[in-house]
């Protein structure tokens, strides 16, 4: 630098010199550091010393500096996790043994499930059934008092626990419509008559020149070994009630064709091998009292 | 035809090194497209053929017209610079700019308003991320970084751009390299790594592109006339050395076959994820840190007209911020399974970046000393002095967030995408118009730009859309992080998801609105940089010092 020594000249507004070189006409100051700046920069660094000193930190051949406290977060998230199942059981003491019933008959017990059923709800159910259970084309309402699969508390509790369609589980709701169409069961006029008949049964306008006659005809073959001559479905076979317009896949034409055609199967998982028993439980008693409980 | 008279040169070895490769590649890529069974994997090698095609004419016109060969390193003992691939460059970053900031407008709206994204792959959320993220970064932000540092590196060594053809290799190289990744996007090409979705096709031609970049401003430094290298390029190199660094760490991946655009990553589980985030946080740290306080520390001091505020504090908190910047990766990935100890480490480098990252405001505002009334009349001035109060802002606003507890509050919540953008907009964004603002007339030979009041205009404008997108983003952050913890006095979870996202939905439309605001801010710089090129006037031979960029035809 001292060869430089002559080129430093001194900035008038800050009476700072500059380092003496210039590039493309920019100069620098030889400002010192700021103290403030340097000051803080000290005393991150000091706390990270100190920080690493009691906390696991730095990597060595067999495995890391372990800190002076022991932690890990694997302790910690077990110590919360202990300490929230610690607060929900005694907040929530007798839930556990407590038949549904007695759930649903005890008002402390009956608060506790629906405050435990509602979180377990939006977190698994309301993405199909949506934040109200109000369903939505393919997801059924939870709301109203017409069941696929029975709305009374043990009903309602089986099919939670081993859910709709699970393949592997023995005690899953199982139905399974014949794809009247696709396997060449009945011929499209025949469907088309069939449905119209449906729309009949559920007391909805039919097409004016629909052959009503013989779609009753198909329909007695065909479909009231489960759904019953009058439409009114069974529950035990898990065949809807046709009967009253209210419809999973849609009662207009269009659908019920599709429905006939094609069937349909949706499938809801089994929640007994995902969530612990209380929490089904507590499920089971909130979706009873949505509305449709039996 | 030859018997018209014009001469015709010999070849240099360049150019017919050139001419050869692309005629390979276009073979190579030929055989490609014909026998992958992948659309998009096809489409990319034609594109890939048409710039092979481009190459071979354009070398091969520049031979057969009189004076284009190799410009003279001189002129009249001057030097004579190369300020044709800057020019691109520049007009490449606002054409860039305006694409991504309109990606990001309209994902915002999609945030918002879901049924935007219209039902169909090519237009969906998670392609079109992917899409903005890349192309305001690398796309608006790469062009302007290799725009001023081959600007800034000829000034400041007083040399002739290193290479003939290279410069223009490297400029449009690494806009190809855009143009496939962006288009792997839309149709679905992605290695799924953020930041770094493009495929190993992609990442190969990038690092060919990179590492003749890093040859072109090493050779360049080499022949310069100054006796010491200015800071600028301290962290220019800084930036093209690190990133070469970290594009290959992160993408060492091994393709399914040659004719498939799939790929695996060779680092798995938490290696991998650490990489990544090694990788995504030192993007942060020396493309959109380091690269950018290149160019504050050339623009700021030219246009205030001031000598830099500390030469000590540039080389300690240089050397600070290259040191401290690659630990800090971890933080983001605090209470996952990354190991206790990576985390702390993490943590606590994050902590001792944060003086280290202030040394370049406190330097650049500083610098402004005995010039802070510009700040009145100079709205190009305002532009960069703002962009360094939001460079600190968001560099304390990070060392806060890499703190665990605050972390356990703000990770995966909009509190981190409000702290991005206060960076990106803020500080990246708003220093480059600063730079381009300065860069037009300088490169066009023009007095002043078109307008100072449209300037005027877009810093306001941009600068409201700024505060309501980053102040939208705290309060649905935090609230969004409040919710998803909040517990009954029963000890179950209050809000379920779908409960938290409904109540984001106001902010995301302010947000939406202050993306907007920025964007109708970019378009008016767009229209007065046009209007500047087309008809300012133009700056007579007189004016020019010999400070002032030469643009005397290479003859």
């Amino acid at each position: 630098m001292a060869e430089h020594q002559d080129n430093h000249e001194v900035d008038a507004h800050t009476g700072v010199s500059t380092t003496g070189h210039e590039w493309d006409g920019i100069r620098e100051l030889n400002t010192p550091l700021p103290r403030w700046w340097l000051g803080i920069f000290y005393a991150t660094i000091v706390w990270s010393v100190g920080y690493w000193v009691v906390y696991p930190a730095w990597p060595m051949i067999t495995g890391a500096t372990q800190g002076v406290i022991g932690y890990a977060s694997r302790i910690e998230i077990a110590k919360d996790l202990a300490l929230l199942q610690q607060h929900r059981a005694t907040q929530s003491s007798g839930l556990a043994e407590a038949s549904l019933e007695q759930i649903k008959a005890d008002p402390s017990l009956f608060r506790i499930a629906m405050a435990q059923g509602k979180a377990a709800f939006g977190d698994n159910c309301a993405a199909c059934h949506g934040v109200g259970g109000a369903g939505s084309k393919g997801y059924p309402n939870l709301n109203d008092d017409d069941w696929l699969w029975g709305g009374t508390l043990d009903q309602i509790h089986l099919t939670l626990q081993h859910g709709i369609r699970v393949a592997g589980n023995n005690d899953t709701r199982l139905s399974q419509m014949p794809a009247f169409g696709k396997d060449g069961l009945l011929k499209p006029a025949e469907i088309r008559a069939v449905a119209n008949h449906v729309r009949e049964i559920a007391g909805l306008p039919t097409e004016p020149k629909a052959d009503l006659a013989s779609g009753r005809e198909l329909f007695a073959t065909n479909c009231a070994a489960c759904h019953g001559d009058a439409g009114k479905g069974n529950l035990e076979l898990g065949a809807p009630n046709l009967s009253d317009a209210i419809s999973l896949y849609g009662m207009d034409l269009a659908s019920l064709t599709e429905t006939i055609t094609n069937s349909r199967a949706g499938v809801m998982p089994a929640w007994g091998p995902r969530l612990d028993p209380t929490t089904v439980k507590a499920l089971t008693v909130y979706v009873h009292s949505l509305g449709g409980g039996q | 035809m030859a018997t018209t008279g014009n001469p015709i040169r010999q070849a240099t070895t360049g150019e017919i090194a050139g001419i050869v490769l692309a005629a390979i590649a276009f073979l190579g890529l030929l055989l490609i497209a014909a026998k992958t069974d992948h659309g998009a994997y096809a489409f990319h090698a034609m594109v890939g053929m048409a710039a092979a095609l481009g190459t071979v004419f354009l070398i091969g016109n520049r031979c057969f017209k009189a004076g284009t060969g190799p410009a003279p390193q001189e002129i009249d003992g001057r030097p004579n610079y190369n300020m044709d691939p800057v020019k691109f460059g520049t007009i490449a970053s606002l054409f860039w700019g305006i694409a991504g900031f309109t990606v990001g407008l309209i994902i915002a709206l999609q945030l918002a308003y879901p049924a935007l994204n219209l039902d169909l792959p090519w237009t969906n959320f998670g392609r079109l991320r992917a899409l903005h993220t890349s192309a305001v970064i690398f796309a608006f932000g790469g062009n302007v970084l290799i725009a001023t540092s081959f600007y800034v590196v000829q000034r400041t060594s007083r040399a002739r751009l290193a290479g003939d053809l290279s410069p223009w290799f490297v400029v449009l190289g690494y806009n190809l390299f855009i143009v496939i990744a962006g288009t792997g996007y839309l149709l679905g090409v992605s290695q799924a790594k953020e930041y770094a979705e493009p495929e190993w096709y992609a990442d190969l031609w990038l690092t060919i592109v990179w590492v003749v970049y890093l040859l072109v401003f090493l050779m360049t430094l080499a022949k310069r006339k100054e006796p010491h290298i200015y800071v600028a390029n301290w962290f220019y190199l800084a930036f093209i050395v690190t990133i070469a660094v970290l594009h290959i760490g992160n993408n060492l991946a091994i393709p399914v076959s040659i004719l498939s655009p799939k790929s695996y990553i060779v680092w798995s589980g938490v290696q991998d994820a650490m990489f990544q985030w090694w990788y995504g946080h030192n993007a942060v740290g020396f493309f959109l840190t380091a690269g950018f306080l290149a160019i504050m520390y050339y623009f700021v001091p030219k246009r205030a007209n001031r000598p830099v505020y500390s030469y000590r504090l540039s080389i300690i908190h240089f050397w600070a911020l290259i040191f401290i910047y690659i630990w800090a990766g971890p933080h983001h990935l605090h209470y996952t399974a990354l190991p206790d100890w990576a985390q702390t480490l993490g943590m606590t480098f994050s902590i001792m970046l944060w003086m280290p990252s202030w040394g370049g405001m406190i330097n650049g505002i500083m610098t402004l000393s005995g010039a802070w009334d510009k700040l009145r009349t100079d709205p190009v001035l305002r532009l960069m002095v703002v962009s360094l109060a939001f460079y600190g802002m968001s560099t304390f606003e990070g060392p806060l967030m890499s703190i665990k507890a605050v972390n356990s509050l703000s990770h995966y919540t909009d509190w981190t995408i409000g702290h991005v953008h206060s960076g990106a907009l803020g500080w990246v964004a708003y220093i480059s118009f600063g730079a381009i603002y300065c860069l037009v007339p300088w490169l066009w030979n023009r007095k002043e730009l078109y307008s100072l009041k449209l300037v005027n205009w877009h810093f306001w404008i941009s600068t409201l859309g700024i505060v309501l997108y980053i102040s939208a983003m705290w309060v649905s952050g935090i609230l969004q992080g409040l919710m998803w913890r909040a517990y009954t006095s029963l000890g179950f979870l209050e809000y379920s998801f779908i409960e938290t996202v409904a109540a984001m939905h106001p902010f995301y439309v302010i947000r939406a609105l202050g993306g907007a605001l920025f964007l109708a801010g970019a378009l008016i710089m767009v229209f007065n940089v046009w209007m500047t090129i087309r008809s300012g006037e133009p700056e007579s031979a007189q004016d020019r010092t010999p400070l002032q960029p030469s643009l005397v035809p290479a003859e």
